[in-house]
């Protein structure tokens, strides 16, 4: 399929549908309406499909949840303060083990915030974010194109774990225009989860459920969660490298904000400065042996998000010390050019005695 | 030898958990009874709440997802949604559904979505202990209004069903009680109806039951069966509320 000029929002409900995508439960917020938009004009008339403009983001989740437990694959999409309401389910979804795709173009916080683009919600999104021992993974493209492979990704993943999969994207790459392929063709005939709830016809009953009385029981579900959440560390985290062979100062940095790191080391690589960058593309599982790895070439990280600083506690986690790491950040919906990101990079690389 | 009572098919093998003179079991019974009567048993998922009937599904013999407390409505629309041929049914308290839960029901319900809400309405929070519900009785007192509930304060006891009849996507609507024989009766025909509205693909139905709670009404089974009649009941009027199937003898 020849390339088309997308918003974000809109690839992203797209390659949903060519996913196999059959439910799309969402509440309007900015930055990410096109996408229920483009749902509710794509996605509610196809055969076996259905679209709810839900009363809230509570009850647009635990429709999730439903449509889940059926065995089909189901979205909805928020950001930053909706997101905050649908951790209730979140955490019903993580403990009945139903996957299903959560989209958060996240925006200035705290509160109501700002509806700019921002990255203040990697806390909760990378630490479950909902009541209870669990994660989620984690996906942070920083473009059009990535939106929409990473929304298949993300599918793939939720059914093969069994586990909600959260797209974190921002305001930023939800509203912007950019040429995207998409590589697969809508299914026809959609496949159910054998392990769903459908009516016990043919099999006995089943329950899903997530309490108990019995703690030993529940620590069990707690054991069971965690080793896949292992499996899930040890192969499912990703990352990119760009340009640290050399590099005496590695940033890191995600989602828009390493797109922003990208052309702002393209300035300073111009002026002779070796820098690369380490973009962690799961940010949970956290691409812990990809920082320890580049900490064997350059002790020196500078850590850049567009919050007040959150995945740098862990960057310094995984460094376990042996690097120092410094930090920019511009919190509230604030987007910081290259320009400036150069400047901030130059003067920590002088600063640190790179030179 | 004729066997005129058994255990329906839709129930497990199992011994309810509920108190002497609870409600939950007779109309857990009830709806199994039902289930077995349209021959839906394959085909039916059923929302239980937290709360007292938290354990629901480990009586009924049907496929059962457990919901958040009040969402019950939202999780059955969304398997509604995925799965259409499916019978579901939410079985909520009165904390559940009248309390945190009221707006996932009243929408369920505008959007007419063809679910099946079970309602039980026992005036009380049962299993954290007793406090006051939204639909507490003036006076009634709880653990949260030892004083008794004081209209200044707690304000009045929110008439639910009368609320999901206004919404246009409800077509059936009834309150019943499980008070005495012939209301536990009257009870079953409800819930056939509303479970057979459904499967006429017709609207929302849902059926309110008026349940005892002797352990937190500080009464004998047998005074609480009284106080459904002397008091609940006048607050809470026993029966239609709306009947917009076309099918007036259903059930």
């Amino acid at each position: 399929m020849p390339e088309v000029l997308m918003n974000g929002n809109s690839a992203i409900a797209e390659a949903a549908i060519r996913a196999g995508c059959q439910c799309y439960f969402g509440y309007p917020i900015t930055p990410q309406n096109e996408l229920s938009e483009y749902m509710a004009l794509n996605l509610s008339r196809r055969k076996g499909c259905s679209f709810v403009q839900a009363e809230s983001e509570l009850a647009a989740i635990n429709m999730v949840y439903g449509a889940s437990a059926a065995g089909v694959r189901v979205m909805t999409s928020s950001s930053s303060p909706g997101i905050s309401l649908k951790q209730e389910g979140i955490s019903y979804l993580a403990a009945n083990e139903l996957p299903c795709v959560i989209v958060n173009m996240s925006r200035g916080g705290p509160g109501l915030g700002s509806i700019s683009a921002a990255q203040s919600d990697y806390f909760q999104a990378t630490r479950g974010g909902g009541h209870g021992d669990y994660r989620t993974i984690v996906l942070a493209p920083s473009s059009v194109p990535e939106l929409a492979e990473f929304t298949h990704r993300a599918f793939d993943l939720a059914d093969k774990y069994l586990v909600p999969v959260m797209i974190l994207g921002d305001g930023m790459l939800g509203q912007m225009m950019e040429p995207v392929a998409f590589h697969h063709e809508a299914p026809e005939v959609f496949s159910v989860r054998s392990r769903s709830l459908r009516g016990a016809k043919g099999r006995p009953s089943r329950i899903f459920k997530t309490f108990t009385s019995k703690p030993a029981e529940l620590e069990e579900l707690n054991w069971s969660l965690f080793r896949r959440y292992q499996l899930i560390q040890k192969e499912e985290t990703t990352s990119e490298a760009f340009l640290t062979d050399d590099a005496r100062l590695i940033i890191v940095a995600f989602g828009i904000a390493a797109r922003i790191a990208r052309g702002a080391i393209k300035t300073v690589r111009a002026e002779g400065l070796k820098v690369g960058m380490l973009r962690p593309i799961t940010l949970w599982p956290f691409p812990t042996e990809a920082v320890k790895e580049a900490a064997k070439k350059t002790k020196q990280f500078l850590v850049f998000e567009m919050n007040m600083g959150q995945m740098v506690d862990d960057v310094k986690l995984a460094l376990e010390g042996k690097g120092k790491v410094s930090f920019y950040g511009r919190p509230g919906g604030v987007i910081p050019t290259p320009s400036e990101v150069a400047r901030v990079i130059s003067r920590i690389y002088v600063q640190e005695g790179l030179t | 030898m004729k066997k005129v009572y058994t255990r329906p098919k839709s129930l497990k093998p199992a011994v309810f958990h509920y108190c002497p003179g609870c409600g939950h079991s007779i109309v857990h019974r009830l709806i199994a009874e039902v289930i077995d009567e349209l021959g839906i048993q394959e085909k039916v998922v059923g929302v239980p709440p937290p709360g007292c009937s938290v354990f629901a599904y480990h009586y009924f013999d049907v496929d059962m997802l457990e919901s958040a407390h009040g969402r019950g409505a939202a999780v059955a629309t969304g398997m509604k949604r995925a799965n259409p041929d499916c019978i579901v049914f939410t079985y909520q308290g009165d904390g559940d559904l009248a309390a945190i839960g009221t707006a996932e029901t009243v929408h369920a319900a505008n959007r007419g979505e063809r679910i099946t809400a079970i309602f039980i309405n026992n005036a009380v929070y049962g299993m954290t202990g007793g406090q006051m519900a939204p639909t507490t009785l003036l006076e009634q007192k709880t653990t949260t209004t030892p004083y008794g509930r004081d209209l200044k304060v707690e304000g009045y006891p929110i008439r639910m069903s009368e609320i999901i009849a206004l919404t246009r996507g409800a077509v059936y609507v009834e309150r019943t009680a499980v008070n005495s024989p012939a209301n536990i009766r009257k009870t079953k025909k409800a819930i056939k109806k509303a479970f057979q509205t459904q499967i006429d693909g017709l609207g929302f139905a849902l059926v309110e039951v008026l349940s005892p709670c002797p352990t937190n009404w500080k009464m004998t089974p047998r005074e609480s069966w009284q106080w459904i009649d002397d008091v609940m009941s006048k607050e809470f009027p026993l029966g239609l509320i709306k009947d917009e199937t076309g099918n007036k003898n259903a059930g």
